[in-house]
């Protein structure tokens, strides 16, 4: 269990060094030359070759490397070009619309997921199993950006009943969040329907009906507790799904969250707030998976590390 | 062949496919008018019967360019950037996945670490900010799309390389004087082919996704060509007043998503028994 517990720790670090180093190349390796970037349009070569320098882009690339991650590590992302304010704070600030966000669009997910498998399950063979199944193909299968532009078109542009873009209050939260939660609730249903058909066929469940349970309380306390398990790991991978699919949704509601800045960073070529959110969103997919691993080995003791 | 009725998935997914594949190909003799050239007096007519005209089938866009022209041609475009990104990050993830699963000790090391690393990125993420850097030529739009899809194909053959290496057949091979490479083309390959076949389906559905929301958000195809993508984008301006802008290539991506969806799932049954449920 410890051992476990320190290769995970080991792993995940690694992992976040190799981010650091991926985004560098992305970013600064790539590009060519920042100090043009950072000068107004036609500065003397002098003074690039200066800033160039000064910046350290001169050195050999390791050194540039040791430079920015210790920088990063120091939690200085270099400065804004569109904001003129230090990166971080720059995505800090939008960090909150996000997590809103995620976390309204995750509560769908396993309320509406694990509901609807849980229906297609117990009525396996019935219409409630089709019609639960075509939902399901459904919510995996309509693209995000058009799923949200149809909704704005019907709740917002034809029927007005909720409001289609910015950010206050709880209605402006239900458009965005319904968008991005319909592939990874598609998702869970049908995991959760295809856990649940497996466990429904053993040994214990026949045991807990023979003893005379209710069925409601077999399925529920004892089926769906050990169904769960494996869930829980898809829903930690899911975090990525999220944060990836804010970019999109966020730009079509004006949802002032990290997804829509970084669509605006690019358009800005501002790379310092690129970087930073690359870097931030990478941490917290590989910090929540770490955690679910462990909460996994707490959850279900048959599981033995070595 | 005889089996293929009782998987109706594969049936249904690969009628779409095939249907919608033909259609895109066959643009130049089905579009009713040019995909790209503007006609200001035709704006935004509404589809046949509600109240649009015949010439115009599912009507006509801001700029009064055909819609269904404009549908068949940029089908064209998004299904063959999804196809050559499929090709390309299956082509490179089966050789890293064969040379991790083979090699093992460092290479495998170094290869699932970056691995690792690339999965924790959101794929849209690191798509854009590579778009930002390379441009959106469809050559590097197709290299973005292969950099997002390798790791899959790598993960998935690098695990059923392991399992394979380890059976009696590939035992009995190697006590017979098999090399290397008469051993990974006439014993290990074959054997990953069908987990590869699944995969690759599934990932085309991913590419047109992916590279519809790229276009979307304008770092994918640029105007005017006309893609699925960036269709939808200009049509958002106009839900209000013309609906079927934004509507036909949400349909038509739809479909082709669900198509290979459908068809993925079917050949997963199919092709491995156990994963049926």
């Amino acid at each position: 269990m410890r051992a476990y517990l320190l290769r995970r720790l080991w792993q995940s670090a690694v992992t976040l060094v190799g981010v650091s180093i991926l985004v560098f190349v992305i970013l600064r390796v790539v590009p060519g030359d920042p100090a043009k970037m950072l000068l107004p349009e036609g500065a003397p070569p002098s003074a690039v070759e200066e800033l160039n320098r000064h910046l350290g882009l001169r050195e050999p690339l390791w050194v540039q490397y040791e430079i920015f991650l210790r920088s990063v590590v120091r939690g200085d992302f270099g400065q804004s070009f569109q904001y003129r304010a230090p990166a971080l704070r720059v995505v800090i600030e939008r960090v909150p619309a996000t997590i809103a966000l995620a976390v309204a669009a995750m509560a769908l997910t396993v309320v509406v997921g694990v509901s609807l498998g849980v229906l297609t399950a117990v009525r396996q063979g019935t219409p409630w199993d089709y019609g639960g199944t075509v939902l399901a193909v459904l919510g995996q299968s309509l693209p995000n950006f058009w799923l949200g532009i149809m909704l704005v078109l019907l709740f917002g542009v034809t029927l007005r009943w909720l409001p289609t873009s910015g950010f206050g209050g709880w209605a402006s939260l239900v458009l965005p969040s319904v968008t991005l939660a319909a592939f990874p609730t598609a998702l869970v249903a049908r995991l959760t329907r295809a856990s649940l058909l497996e466990i429904l066929g053993q040994e214990y469940i026949r045991t807990g009906r023979a003893k005379g349970l209710g069925e409601r309380r077999v399925v529920l306390r004892h089926a769906l507790r050990n169904a769960t398990i494996p869930l829980l790991t898809v829903l930690g991978l899911q975090i990525g799904t999220l944060l990836g699919g804010a970019v999109i949704t966020e730009s079509i509601f004006a949802w002032p969250g990290m997804g829509k800045l970084v669509v605006d960073a690019i358009f800005f070529r501002d790379f310092p707030v690129v970087q930073t959110i690359l870097i931030l969103s990478a941490t917290i997919f590989v910090v929540i998976n770490l955690l679910v691993d462990l909460l996994y080995t707490v959850l279900d003791p048959r599981i033995r590390y070595g | 062949m005889r089996r293929l009725p009782r998987h109706p998935m594969i049936v249904v997914g690969g009628l779409i496919l095939i249907a919608i594949v033909a259609a895109s190909a066959a643009a130049p003799w089905l579009a009713p008018a040019d995909p790209v050239k503007p006609s200001f007096a035709q704006r935004l007519t509404p589809p046949r019967g509600l109240g649009g005209a015949a010439a115009h089938p599912l009507g006509t866009d801001n700029l009064g360019r055909d819609i269904l022209a404009r549908v068949l041609y940029g089908g064209r475009l998004s299904l063959a950037l999804a196809a050559g990104a499929v090709v390309l990050a299956g082509g490179v993830g089966v050789v890293l996945g064969l040379l991790a699963g083979l090699a093992g000790g460092r290479v495998d090391d170094l290869l699932m670490r970056l691995a690792d690393v690339q999965l924790a990125f959101p794929v849209i993420m690191l798509a854009i900010a590579i778009v930002a850097v390379v441009g959106t030529s469809p050559a590097a739009l197709v290299g973005v799309l292969a950099v997002s899809g390798w790791v899959l194909y790598a993960r998935t053959v690098r695990a059923a390389v392991l399992t394979i290496r380890e059976t009696e057949y590939v035992e009995a091979a190697r006590t017979l004087g098999a090399g290397n490479v008469r051993l990974v083309t006439r014993h290990i390959l074959p054997n990953t082919l069908a987990p590869i076949l699944v995969l690759c389906s599934s990932q085309f559905a991913t590419m047109v996704l992916l590279e519809s929301g790229l276009s979307f958000l304008g770092l994918g195809l640029q105007p005017p060509q006309p893609s699925w993508g960036l269709m939808l984008a200009e049509g958002r301006d106009y839900l209000s007043n013309a609906w079927w802008l934004a509507t036909m290539p949400g349909i038509a991506i739809s479909l082709v998503v669900l198509g290979a969806n459908l068809l993925g799932d079917g050949l997963r049954d199919l092709l491995d028994p156990r994963l049926r449920d």
